[in-house]
């Protein structure tokens, strides 16, 4: 195990490989994401997006290559996995909120069950999460009396509560009304603004402008390219890259 | 209905010796499938395929070959224990694999997003069914579970039948064939004996069904 040094990227990829079945979804992928900095993952449906996420706490196993988080390498399953998805959050684009549960029970159940907080402390601490992603007046309904948009910050507050290293976020206005779009996205923007590392997977390219520090574009499996928003957006040197924002930019 | 009148007292007691073979396997049945139920559903391939063999061998033996082999099988492996303890481990063995495939039924229908929240949270796997997947999985298991659960009453008379004795079953057997009482009046009491537990265990889960629906 490596400890940490403030030089070293909080997670890296490389080398990763992933099949399903006869399916190469992910190719090789090298990637390496820095304390505080925001990465948009953008690309085609089908190019392996939601699989990159979801290898970062894994969900999904990956066939080869390394994976680390904050140094450390991603365990196999158990305990110690267990212990290390907690430090990372993540945000699932049809939320999957505990259906059963409350909303400030969604939020504690982790603090209490894992971190072994009070239920007082992982109360009064929901309460702070859930009132900054504004929806502290909804903390007894259950998940299905909130709006798609309401729903979201609540898992966003979830993942928060466990004070995560990283967020992951997988396409997370995709199942969203438009005007519920807004009221995620600034909650995000807040996120990114007070330092928290973040991967989203978006198609919200205000999102990206405004608060990425890198777009990572994908294709097939691979990733294809990345820079900065600007240069991205407006000089991309790929020819999928260029054709891809062509089509989504036009309309 | 001499037969049951005389005899009152035997029906009594031959009722509560049902009915705690009933409630042993009761409480032995449910565990054992939820262990089996747990191993089927979790990560670990070998866990995996010991809860299938388990459910395989148990589904398809007949309960009256479990019990062979646990009655006369097990004392030749040199475990010697009650007939009581025999029969009633039989039924445990049988019930389980179907209270196992019921229970599995219900977390299989409980969104696999609800499991992946729960990980993602770093809930580990026990944990996650337990605060999660089975909570919500019980709207869905009650109704088949408690099929399963009556069919497992009635199977406590292949088990008194099996040499346990005392239970309904067995007094029946014995008022009919060692004292010659007639066979119809006897068996009718038998049956309301049997329906005396089977009546009252449905309507406790239509409660516990009804209970479970508006809990969310
Ligand atoms: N569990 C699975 N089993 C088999 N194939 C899968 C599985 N999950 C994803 N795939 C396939 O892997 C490929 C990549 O999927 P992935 O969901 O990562 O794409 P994506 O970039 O997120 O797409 P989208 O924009 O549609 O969400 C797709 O071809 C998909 O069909
Ligand atoms: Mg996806």
């Amino acid at each position: 195990m490596t400890s940490r040094t403030a030089g070293e990227p909080l997670v890296r990829l490389s080398g990763v490989d992933k099949w399903f079945g006869q399916l190469h979804v992910l190719q090789d992928i090298d990637l390496s994401i820095d304390r505080g900095e925001v990465v948009v993952v953008i690309g085609p449906s089908g190019s392996g997006k939601s699989t990159l996420c979801r290898t970062i706490n894994r969900l999904e196993p990956i066939d080869s290559g390394e994976i680390t988080i904050d140094g450390q390498r991603l365990p196999e399953e158990g305990k110690e996995l267990a212990r290390l998805r907690a430090d990372v959050g993540m945000v699932f684009q049809s939320f999957n909120l505990f259906a059963h549960k409350t909303v400030l029970e969604n939020v504690t159940l982790g603090p209490v069950k894992v971190r072994k907080l009070s239920k007082g402390d992982a109360e009064r601490r929901a309460r702070e999460l859930l009132d900054r992603v504004g929806v502290g007046s909804q903390a007894d309904k259950y998940p299905a009396q909130l709006s798609g948009g309401q729903q979201q910050r609540v898992a966003i507050a979830r993942a928060l509560a466990m004070d995560p290293k990283v967020m992951l976020f997988d396409e997370p206005t995709s199942a969203l009304d438009p005007e519920m779009i807004n009221e995620v996205l600034d909650v995000m923007t807040s996120l990114a603004r007070d330092g928290m590392t973040m991967v989203v997977v978006t198609h919200e390219m205000g999102f990206a402008r405004r608060a990425a520090n890198r777009v990572v574009f994908m294709d097939g499996g691979r990733i294809v390219e990345s820079a900065d928003p600007e240069t991205f957006f407006t000089r991309p040197t790929s020819d999928r890259a260029k054709d891809f924002l062509s089509k989504i930019l036009t309309h | 209905m001499d037969a049951v009148t005389d005899n009152l007292a035997l029906f009594v007691e031959g009722y509560l010796t049902s009915l705690r073979i009933i409630l042993v396997a009761l409480v032995g049945s449910l565990a054992l499938g939820l262990v089996i139920a747990m191993c089927r559903v979790s990560p670990v391939p070998p866990l995996q395929k010991f809860g299938t063999f388990w459910v395989t061998t148990f589904r398809n033996t007949p309960l009256s070959v479990v019990l062979f082999a646990c009655a006369f099988g097990l004392p030749e492996l040199g475990i010697n224990r009650t007939f009581f303890f025999f029969g009633v481990l039989g039924l445990v063995l049988y019930t389980s694999a179907f209270v196992c495939e019921a229970i599995r039924a219900g977390i299989n229908s409980v969104p696999a997003g609800q499991a992946e929240a729960a990980r993602s949270i770093g809930l580990n796997f026990t944990q996650g069914l337990r605060f999660v997947v089975l909570p919500q999985a019980l709207r869905t298991v009650v109704p088949p579970l408690g099929s399963v659960v009556i069919a497992m009453m009635k199977n406590s008379a292949v088990v008194g039948a099996f040499g346990v004795g005392g239970d309904l079953w067995s007094t029946g057997a014995t008022l009919t064939s060692a004292r010659g009482y007639e066979t119809l009046p006897v068996f009718v009491g038998v049956a309301i004996g049997y329906l005396c537990i089977t009546l009252p265990a449905g309507a406790l889960l239509q409660v516990i069904e009804r209970r479970v629906a508006i809990a969310r």
